[in-house]
């Protein structure tokens, strides 16, 4: 399988979700320069990796999505591609309206940088398969701007349509108010669109993919998506 | 020439918590009949226009495209000549 990871100026987590792919779970990787117009090759999955793209000037995510590469990865998306943004690439998902919502400033206007508990509200994803259904995986977080909002409507169509993949909890699963530091709508900590093909999501996977780092769970979400194309599946089927 | 004016401001139903920030320090400096603050943005754009309905619509395309984010955000604007 192959991944492109697309680097804007100010990602910072394109070396760690590299690093993931190519040396913690065997796939090729390429580094995918923003500016460049077209992907030079096939590519099975494009990660949006987490940093701080062009300083998150006017708004995270904002300029990041006039970049050359991204009608390219608009359009693969579209196509039932899978994309994965992280962090700063989950604000450049929906700012690029291959998302619903928008993240903003943390409740507390801190940036908050610390392990967090997930519960898996959703396994049956591209992105998740190799979790268990309501299983609780312990994943840091790193931002500032975090907080998931979206519109009542939209919300419901979130929860009807199964497309919040992640929420804060507790270490036991449960979904308390307390658990949701940032102030995140429903302790969304990440959401899949309606096709099944693009994840955003605030924590940081790729930084706990090895037991070095004290924990490997964030390695199931990279494995997850080589076990779905494995299975042949394709447009989120 | 024209410049616009550009008030960027959060739409009502979303939290404010720098606004609130605001607000605190406020009333600790003794201003306590503040009954609400909340942060925007406010930029300032200069553009060349064939007339000002042109720069008008030039200027609300900038708002819905980069500018604001509709989810989120509310924009207006003020347009001046020079």
């Amino acid at each position: 399988m192959k991944f492109a990871v697309i680097v804007f100026p100010g990602s910072n987590c394109d070396a760690d979700c590299y690093h993931v792919v190519k040396e913690v779970i065997g796939q090729d990787a390429d580094y995918v320069w923003h500016q460049d117009e077209t992907f030079k090759t096939q590519y099975d999955c494009i990660v949006l990796p987490g940093g701080f793209s062009y300083g998150d000037y006017l708004r995270t995510g904002s300029i990041a999505k006039f970049s050359p590469i991204m009608n390219e990865v608009i359009k693969f998306a579209n196509q039932g591609g899978l994309v994965l943004g992280i962090c700063n690439g989950f604000q450049i998902l929906t700012e690029a309206g291959l998302l619903p919502g928008a993240l903003v400033r943390n409740k507390g206007l801190k940036f908050v940088c610390k392990d967090t508990f997930l519960k898996v509200e959703n396994n049956e994803t591209p992105f998740t398969l190799d979790y268990t259904q309501d299983q609780v995986i312990q994943v840091p977080v790193a931002h500032g701007e975090g907080a998931y909002v979206c519109d009542e409507n939209t919300l419901e169509k979130l929860k009807a349509n199964k497309q919040i993949v992640f929420r804060y909890s507790t270490s036991a699963g449960e979904t308390f108010p307390e658990c949701n530091f940032n102030g995140s709508s429903d302790n969304i900590a990440g959401i899949i669109n309606k096709k099944g093909n693009v994840l955003g999501m605030m924590p940081h996977p790729e930084r706990c993919a090895e037991t070095i780092l004290g924990n490997d769970l964030g390695k199931h979400v990279f494995t997850s998506i080589v076990s779905w194309l494995k299975g042949g599946g394709r447009n989120g089927e | 020439m024209y410049k616009a004016l550009v008030y960027v401001t959060l739409k009502p139903s979303i939290l404010d918590p720098q606004g609130t920030a605001v607000k605190k320090g406020l009333e600790s400096l003794g201003f306590s009949d503040v009954m609400d603050v909340r942060v925007g943005k406010y930029l300032e754009v200069s553009l060349e226009a064939e007339d000002k309905q042109d720069a008008r619509e030039q200027v609300e395309e900038m708002c819905k495209k980069l500018l604001s984010n509709p989810v989120i955000e509310d924009y207006r604007f003020e347009l001046m000549e020079g």
